[in-house]
């Protein structure tokens, strides 16, 4: 090891050159490995990327098209048993999650017991109006979910974000195994690692599932829908339509036609069942939402309510992880499972309430502070690491807004090692499962993304901010 | 099912590959001749810029035709849509707008030459390294045939996508022909001047057709057998009856798989059997150059009603 683990809890090495039982035969073949070959595989696995084309757009660079995430060639590995604890805290919270959206666009029973204040749902801008007393096909919200988790020791996981809009980074998971069984076939020869090449057939099986009953078409017609090629996740979106074998569809390619939604194909219009939107509620509809969008369909949403018209995510399901409401979600899961929650949140601190502000304010050098309706890192505060100036100017935007505001302790992530030129050295790592709920239930892929921050002591591990990517491998019991 | 938008791409894109393809091929040709020739090569590269229908847009832009300034206008020109790294780069976004319709071996080797293409093109084309950079852009198109012949399910995908490349060859074979014809006027004195040689090498050379041409006729290079070989002759991938006789094909294979009858396909049958009747006698006694320029017109027309009927735009 190139450089020494510190007070952060190593998800490989217990010690110097020992290596916990997850990583044991990992580490014994890369004791035998040279790592100056390593590291040129590791540029091979770049050209690979570049050839495959996984590449992102980062917004507000104009020139900089088509940029490559880091990829990091050492693994992270969980064990069976770990596996088995966060599968079933992640399948709890997800039911959770989707009995509340229900309740909430219905009777509202979690407002009424005074678990979740009203004004958070009321004044929230993900709250749609226009979802209650509306009953998506199959009963499901949210059909894809990423669950964001951070970990501190041994058994210490937390959930530190739930994504259940439009969670992305899904072929990257799958990528990264791809790219990883060309460069290291040996390992996987060796290791029971269990795969999950089968996510974008689950996904197809999982969408049509929540198809709606009354569909003209034999089987169900799914479709992904894309904001464009400009899009920065546009890769994505032609990787899952391509691995689920449907239509990529814009709006450029939709229309309504006699109620349903519709695709121009060179026959003429066909009626899609399910669409997987990446595009968000607000331009989904120009006659409902935002009248300007140019992504949407007109009339999308009215097909939506007649029930002619799956779409996955549902409309709405952003008030399930907003960060605001994101404090709640152990009284969530309380509330609508009975049952105490398996995986933690962070603790929270709620800039709204003025306790927790001025407490916020004393304590903002240690504290991470996040926009409440913010994501991918932008405009987020990591109090150790910023300077006097930015606190002051940060504590000033506290101050003017407090409610757009959460504050959490700054997390003593744990590491993983990455490859650099001077061998391993240990890099801060969070993990998204992604998980698909159909009428029939909760699947979890084994596994998900490893995102890891590849400068040295930094805990930010998005992507638009230089993080990285490791392939993340389960292993089998 | 086929999203008309996909189509569309799947047209485009290979129609993109073969101009870049057969820009290559021209640039090779022009550049072999003037290794070999010590006379003024200006003419040549400005039949190359005018059959690629770039003649005004290079004049506003430079004063002479160099083999330095045409060739880097050609291959690299940046804000030019015809030059070959906008043809390939034009050709790799339509890829990944019809991303899913294509085996991942096809997307790869179009994404790949791209890339390669786009680093090696990021400096200057010179006289040394115009060879090597000729061979890639080849190199690289036959890699993506190669991927799309082996890997693609034969289906409308597989249809739209050839339509593409024989409307795009036959009309940069009709247009290569149109810059050229007075060199393979009957009556040479008619245009003072003697059937040159070189002159018809080139064309030949430019449509991969020099070694062939001396295969089929014995090596013998007259006006009305070359032609007849670039127009008539159906062994020739890329003479224009071949051309149209794919074409035909596959807009015949759609029709059936969609059991409809669409107008193109009428329009390409008609095209085609005036060539099947046609012979080089008759051609030149009407007029090669108003030949060629109802070919060029009928064939847009053609483009734009298989547009139409397929529905690649609203």
């Amino acid at each position: 090891m190139a450089e020494m683990p510190s007070s952060f809890f190593d998800e490989m090495f217990a010690g110097e050159d020992s290596a916990r039982g997850p990583y044991a035969n990992y580490h014994s073949w890369f004791s035998q490995e040279d790592v100056r070959a390593l590291l040129k595989t590791s540029e091979q696995a770049e050209a690979l990327f570049r050839r495959v084309g996984i590449t992102f757009n980062v917004y507000g660079e104009a020139e900089a098209d088509e940029r490559l995430i880091p990829f990091d060639i050492v693994p992270r590995i969980i064990s069976a048993g770990e596996w088995a604890r966060l599968e079933q805290g992640i399948e709890q919270r997800v039911r959770a999650l989707n009995a509340f959206l229900y309740d909430v666009y219905h009777r509202q029973e979690i407002l009424r017991s005074g678990r979740v204040p009203v004004e958070l749902i009321q004044n929230n801008e993900a709250f749609l109006p226009e979802m209650m007393g509306m009953n998506p096909p199959g009963g499901v919200y949210t059909h894809i979910v990423g669950i964001d988790l951070v970990r501190t020791g041994p058994d210490e996981f937390f959930v530190l974000e739930d994504n259940a809009r439009t969670p992305s980074g899904v072929s990257y998971m799958l990528e990264n195994r791809e790219t990883m069984l060309k460069m290291f076939p040996e390992l996987f020869s060796e290791l029971n690692v269990r795969p999950v090449s089968s996510y974008p057939a689950m996904l197809r099986r999982s969408l049509a599932a929540s198809a709606p009953e009354n569909s003209p078409n034999r089987t169900p017609v799914i479709a992904v829908m894309t904001p464009g090629i400009h899009n920065s996740a546009y890769f994505e979106h032609a990787f899952l339509a391509d691995g689920m074998g449907c239509e990529l569809v814009e709006s450029f390619d939709l229309r309504v036609e006699e109620g349903r939604l519709a695709m121009r194909t060179t026959q003429g219009y066909v009626p899609i069942d399910v669409i997987y939107r990446r595009v968000d509620d607000e331009y989904i509809d120009p006659m409902v939402f935002n009248p300007e969008s140019m992504l949407g369909v007109p009339g999308i949403f009215d097909v939506y309510r007649a029930g002619n018209l799956t779409l996955a995510n549902a409309p709405g399901t952003g008030i399930a992880d907003d960060k605001a409401l994101y404090s709640y979600m152990p009284d969530i899961v309380r509330f609508y499972t009975g049952e105490e929650p398996i995986l933690q949140n962070v603790p929270t601190y709620r800039c709204s309430e003025p306790d927790s502000l001025s407490y916020v304010i004393e304590h903002l050098s240690e504290l991470v502070v996040k926009e409440v309706h913010g994501s991918g890192g932008y405009g987020m505060l990591v109090g150790p690491a910023a300077s006097k100036k930015e606190l002051k100017d940060f504590e000033a935007k506290l101050k003017a807004s407090p409610a757009k505001y959460i504050a959490q302790p700054t997390l003593a992530l744990s590491t993983v090692p990455i490859l650099t030129r001077a061998g391993l050295a240990p890099r801060h790592v969070d993990l998204r499962p992604f998980v698909l709920v159909s009428p029939g239930g909760i699947e979890v892929t084994p596994g998900g993304l490893t995102r890891v921050a590849m400068k040295k002591g930094s805990l930010v591990v998005n992507s638009s901010q230089g993080g990285g990517t490791k392939d993340t491998w389960v292993l089998g019991a | 099912m086929l999203l008309g938008k996909s189509a569309g791409g799947l047209y485009w894109m290979f129609r993109y590959l073969e101009r870049a393809e057969h820009m290559s091929r021209m640039v090779g040709a022009a550049w072999r001749l003037s290794l070999t020739r010590s006379s003024d090569m200006s003419s040549e590269w400005k039949s190359i810029i005018a059959s690629a229908g770039l003649t005004q847009d290079f004049e506003e832009r430079f004063q002479t035709y160099e083999f330095e300034t045409v060739v880097n206008y050609i291959l690299r020109m940046r804000d030019s849509d015809a030059s070959i790294m906008c043809c390939i780069t034009n050709a790799r976004n339509n890829a990944r707008l019809v991303r899913t319709s294509l085996s991942t071996e096809v997307w790869e080797a179009v994404n790949d030459g791209y890339l390669r293409l786009k680093a090696e093109l990021s400096r200057p084309v010179t006289l040394k390294n115009l060879q090597r950079i000729l061979t890639e852009i080849r190199q690289s198109a036959t890699l993506v045939r190669g991927a799309f012949f082996g890997s693609m399910l034969r289906n409308d995908i597989y249809d739209f996508a050839r339509i593409g490349t024989f409307v795009e060859r036959a009309d940069n074979t009709a247009r290569l022909l149109d810059v050229k014809y007075f060199v393979l006027l009957p009556s040479v004195s008619y245009v003072g001047s003697r059937l040159d040689n070189a002159q018809w090498e080139v064309i030949l050379r430019s449509l991969s057709a020099y070694r062939a041409y001396g295969w089929v006729n014995e090596g013998n290079p007259t006006a009305a057998g070359i032609a007849r070989f670039l127009i008539l002759d159906s062994r020739l991938p890329r003479s224009l009856k071949f051309c149209y006789k794919q074409m035909l094909s596959h807009l015949s294979l759609i029709e059936e798989q969609y059991e409809a009858h669409r107008e193109s396909h009428g329009m390409a049958a008609r095209i085609y059997s005036d060539l099947k009747a046609s012979d080089v006698e008759h051609i030149f006694e009407h007029g090669l150059h108003e030949f060629l320029t109802e070919f060029i017109s009928d064939t847009a027309a053609l483009s734009r009603q298989i547009e139409t009927d397929y529905r690649f735009g609203l």
